[in-house]
């Protein structure tokens, strides 16, 4: 199945330099100064999927308020997305890296 | 042990400092933004900030010019700490956190100024990607330089519809509806006691609607049975206008608004009472008319009571001069007076605002048992009304949350709390002053498991 | 004025209240029996708590109780009709790399064997082979049949099981004072509501010295509560509960994949204001004891703290059985962070002094005369994981005399 085609729309000209980030392993050009959520929703349409109903979340209220948006980093490390700056190299996961296994 | 530590950088925070720094005060201020300006008075990152004129118009810009030069001006007495969230206050101390390290911080006068977020009401579909807050889709763009989606609708009661409606269309959305869900007789009565308190502000409002209509946009009132559908994202917005017609609109994001929630964790948790307004139709904090809450503590902007940036700026100013008068220093007799009388004009209209732009609370009891009430943990409406209903059920809402989860979630009932009271007092036909308020604990939010405490004066 | 005549009356409905209830009616269906409670059922410690259901560790003296509540507890769906998350996960009782701590775990290994609990002492070796996410222990007592259970469900489901077993549940309804006269119980209550009853069962948690006094005897109740948080949800991976020997952190996983925490030192908290303050520095040392743990955890997040009001004893042994002074008036109360086990235990036995005037259970160690005739001792716990003013507390009593 081909990802849905996101919406998320930037309408400013990025002037500033741009960032290398991997969302799920992909390479994505954002830029300099962006959230990450902005980064990841102009890519594709989903930040993470709901713990209790597995329904795709894309964060709600984008100023840090609902919490809706928190995502992973490669590294296990929870960030929320709306307010959290990308970085070049950084590597953002849209669900939870492979843990321990199960006991 | 610092004199004063103001807690937000938002309009009030910035006001208060201003005064604060003037009378050779140094105050602390913390705020876990990049950038100060709060709400209203966002700045973008560097990258964007030339852009922001585009996005404002020119008026606002240079408003927002003008605070940002003001609180630039004072920089030297000032110490602005971005990205600093102050996450819990107990027994004189302000704990916050900056990239897990916490500090916690002594004060002698505490000041906070932490603004209001957009409140909701659960409509079918509101979880789906795509849909997001009315404010949440103004500040995406004046922050980010971004929209929520190429066709939008505007959906909820707010004076903000529509001028984020406005600001979308300007930079090239297409602005599939405003759908306004306070009918327009309701707007008719509150325009008087509007026009008495700040005709020009109503003059700008009436001329948002005006233009919108003049670009062709569809503008309802009284929109009722409000519901979002699609497969995985929004795709189509249902609702009934009030001519009682059902329409199906095809979109690809929804802004969705009802006024502001005031955020009053931090007082709560310092023990402050708060007393429910009806007109607001929320807890807010009992404080004096220049915003003193308890010894030491003191409270300004819309996270003490609703009243709009320049309420916020001056309730801020009169709040420094509070702490100030407090500690004995002479404060200008004059000017503080007339603060105070234009503070309350400002807050007279907000109030009427309040009553033009009212909360469909009604919609509670009938909203559909399947409709997610509490979106952190996914409970639906009718889990919460079949709890009601059982033998010992709760009667208040911390109650319903111990029970359900509902309000337990990452952001602390600040979505759902205000609604579950709705919901419960239309199942309990009681008022719903008393169904309660969620009790704050700290963290205000989530912080960091790997965080660690450092000492208040390393840096 | 209503006045409500009863076989049983019961002050306090938090677990010790219900489960008192419940099992009243289920083992008399003619014993008429009232729970009146001041707030809502289960609001106070028996909703708030941990929720361990942990048989090993215990007093050897709480062991027999413990065990009998344990085979009720694995009835609950029986019992009540609803499961409220109960689950046998297990518990580790682990000790760091130090003499004192691994010689408290191979002690309460023995004594719950002696008590006839099965239990597994593990070496790092073999902690290592089942939970290797698990760090810093050197040793453990492994307890298969200790279990968990969602605290915030249990006492309202028990409550709704007792009404529908035929108990009256009174909420929002304080017991202003009770007496006795002749062979009858008064009781006044808010609301002017009066009951009568020929039993009385003193279940007020941490207030019900209070209702001792009513009576002229009293216990030195310390009212604290450890600190307690949780995390965001992660991946379901931590099975049992565990429980570092030296009190720094107790930790279990939900379901849902929230990470439950009680941390240390106890702290004071109010009945009088009904408040449980949590200390934000405790909840920070609570999250690096739980990291240095289990390391897996070290990128999510503290999503909120909380503590409760639970009634403490020097000796760390709650009072469970009559009165020194009043016949027919039962104590039940001071459970010492242990009470949420052992409630349906507690229950059924306050069934037995009820319908048959004794227990086959022993109680003797529970006893309130203990601090009047100074027999009591203040337990080591106090000195340990308790705050200072604590301590104060606790060794300041009446029959403290014995300190060991
Ligand atoms: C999106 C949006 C648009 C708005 N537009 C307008 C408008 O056009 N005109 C108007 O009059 N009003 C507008 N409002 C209302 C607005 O809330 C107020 O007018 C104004 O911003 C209030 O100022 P304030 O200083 O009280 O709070 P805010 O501006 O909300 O500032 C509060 C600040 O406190 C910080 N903060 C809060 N809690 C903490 C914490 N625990 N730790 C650290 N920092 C914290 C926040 O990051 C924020 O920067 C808008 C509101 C929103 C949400
Ligand atoms: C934070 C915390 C964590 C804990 N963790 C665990 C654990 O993991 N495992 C474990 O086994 N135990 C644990 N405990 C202990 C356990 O919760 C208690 O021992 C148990 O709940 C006690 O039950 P109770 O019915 O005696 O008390 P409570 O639940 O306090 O109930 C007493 C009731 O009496 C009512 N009352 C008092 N006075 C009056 C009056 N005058 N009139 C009417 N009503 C009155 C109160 O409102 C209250 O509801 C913990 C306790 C706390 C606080
Ligand atoms: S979208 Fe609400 S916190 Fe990020």
């Amino acid at each position: 199945m081909m990802p849905a085609k996101p919406r998320l729309v930037r309408v400013l000209d990025r002037t500033a330099a741009s960032a290398t980030i991997t969302i799920d392993g992909d390479v994505v050009q954002a830029f300099a100064g962006e959230s990450v959520l902005v980064a990841v929703l102009a890519h594709t349409t989903r930040l993470r999927t709901h713990e209790v109903d597995g329904a795709p979340r894309a964060g709600f209220c984008l100023m840090g308020a609902c919490q809706d948006c928190w995502v992973w980093l490669a590294d296990g490390h929870r960030i929320r997305a709306c307010t959290t700056r990308v970085v070049d190299g950084m590597a953002v996961l849209t669900g939870p890296p492979a843990g321990p296994a199960d006991a | 042990m610092h004199s004063t530590v103001i807690v937000g950088a938002g309009p009030a925070g910035m006001a208060a400092a201003v005064v604060l720094a003037r009378a050779g005060e140094h105050p602390i201020i913390v705020d876990e933004a990049e950038q100060p300006g709060g709400q209203v008075w966002r700045k973008p990152a560097a990258p964007l900030q030339p852009a922001l004129a585009r996005i404002l118009g020119r008026a606002a810009a240079a408003e927002h010019e003008q605070a940002h030069a003001e609180f630039a001006s004072i920089a030297a007495s000032v110490d602005h700490r971005p990205r600093h969230l102050a996450w819990n206050l107990q027994g004189g101390e302000l704990f916050v956190i900056e990239h897990r390290r916490i500090r916690p911080l002594r004060y002698g006068a505490l000041l906070l100024a932490t603004g209001a977020t957009d409140r909701l009401l659960p409509v079918p579909g509101w979880t789906l990607p795509g849909v997001f807050s009315l404010g949440g889709a103004q500040t995406l763009l004046k922050d980010q330089g971004a929209l929520i989606g190429r066709r939008v609708v505007f959906a909820g009661a707010s004076p903000l519809l529509y001028l984020a409606a406005l600001q979308y269309k300007a930079m090239g959305a297409t602005v599939v509806a405003v759908l306004d869900t306070t009918a327009l007789p309701e707007k008719l009565r509150a325009t008087p006691a509007l026009a008495a308190a700040a005709p020009r502000v109503l003059a700008r409002g009436l001329s948002y609607m005006a233009r919108l209509r003049a670009g062709g946009v569809a503008i309802f009132h009284g929109v009722t049975a409000l519901g979002i559908e699609g497969q995985d994202y929004a795709e189509r917005v249902r609702f009934r206008c009030s001519r009682g017609a059902e329409h199906d609109l095809a979109v690809d994001a929804v802004a969705l608004g009802f006024g502001l929630r005031a955020e009053t964790q931090l007082l709560d948790l310092a023990g402050v009472p708060l007393a429910f307004d009806v007109d607001f139709r929320q807890w807010l904090p009992i404080v004096d008319g220049d915003g003193r809450a308890a010894p030491g503590l003191y409270a300004a902007g819309d996270g003490c009571t609703i009243g709009g940036a320049a309420a916020a700026a001056i309730s801020g100013r009169l709040a420094a001069y509070a702490i100030l008068a407090d500690r004995g220093v002479a404060v200008p007799a004059t000017e503080v007076a007339m603060l105070r009388a234009r503070l309350a004009r400002l807050r007279a209209f907000q109030r009427a605002l309040s009553r033009a732009f009212a909360w469909p609370a009604h919609w509670l009891a009938d909203a559909r048992d399947d409709t997610v009430l509490c979106r952190c943990e996914n409970v639906t409406v009718g889990v919460v009304r079949a709890a009601v209903a059982a033998p010992l059920g709760p009667r208040e809402v911390n109650r319903a949350k111990a029970l359900t989860r509902c309000g337990m979630g990452r952001c602390q009932a600040r979505f759902c709390g205000l609604a579950t009271a709705e919901l419960m007092a239309h199942a309990l036909a009681a008022p719903v002053a008393t169904m309660g308020r969620h009790r704050s604990q700290a963290p205000v939010k989530p912080i960091p498991l790997d965080a660690t405490l450092v000492d208040e004066d390393t840096p | 004025m209503t006045v409500l005549r009863v076989n049983t009356a019961i002050v306090g409905g938090g677990l010790m209240g219900c489960w008192t209830a419940l099992m009243l009616r289920r083992r008399d269906p003619g014993h008429c029996v009232c729970v009146i409670e001041k707030g809502k059922v289960g609001a106070q410690a028996s909703g708030v708590n941990y929720g361990n259901l942990r048989i090993q560790g215990r007093h050897p003296g709480q062991l027999p109780l413990s065990l009998r509540a344990a085979s009720l507890w694995e009835r609950l769906p029986d019992l009540i009709g609803e499961g409220c998350e109960f689950d046998a996960t297990g518990h580790l009782y682990a000790a760091r790399d130090d003499a004192r701590e691994i010689a408290k775990v191979e002690t309460a290994a023995r004594q719950a064997s002696e008590a006839g609990l099965a239990t597994e002492l593990l070496d790092a070796r073999a902690l290592a082979q089942r939970w290797p996410w698990l760090n810093g222990f050197s040793m453990a007592s492994w307890s298969p049949r200790d279990a968990i259970a969602n605290p915030r469900l249990v006492t309202p489901a028990v409550a709704r099981a007792a009404r529908a077993h035929g108990a009256l549940i009174h909420e929002d309804t304080a017991v202003h004072g009770a007496a006795r006269t002749g062979a009858v119980f008064r009781i006044d209550a808010a609301g002017g509501l009066t009951i009568e009853a020929d039993t009385l069962i003193n279940a007020a948690g941490a207030w019900a010295p209070e209702v001792a006094g009513w009576f002229g005897e009293g216990a030195p109740i310390v009212p604290a509560g450890p600190p307690q948080f949780v995390t965001d949800a992660v991946p379901y991976f931590i099975r049992p509960s565990v429980q570092a020997v030296d009190g720094t952190v107790i930790f279990r996983q939900v379901r849902q994949g929230h990470v439950v925490v009680a941390g240390y030192p106890r702290s004071p908290s109010d009945p009088v204001a009904n408040r449980a303050p949590v200390d934000a520095r405790k909840i920070v040392n609570a999250m690096g004891h739980l990291l240095r743990a289990v390391p897996a955890l070290e990128g999510a997040t503290l999503l909120r703290v909380w503590s409760g009001i639970e009634g403490y004893l020097p000796d760390m042994l709650p009072v469970i059985g009559p009165s020194g002074t009043t016949p027919r008036l039962v104590h039940a109360f001071g459970f010492c962070g242990h009470g949420f086990q052992l409630a349906p235990g507690v229950g059924d036995v306050l069934a037995d002094l009820v319908l048959e005037g004794s227990s086959r259970t022993p109680l003797d160690r529970f006893s309130i005369g203990r601090f009047a005739d100074g027999s009591a001792e203040v337990a080591e716990h106090f000195t340990r994981e308790f705050d200072r003013s604590l301590q104060v507390q606790a060794v300041a009593h009446p029959g403290a005399q014995r300190t060991r």
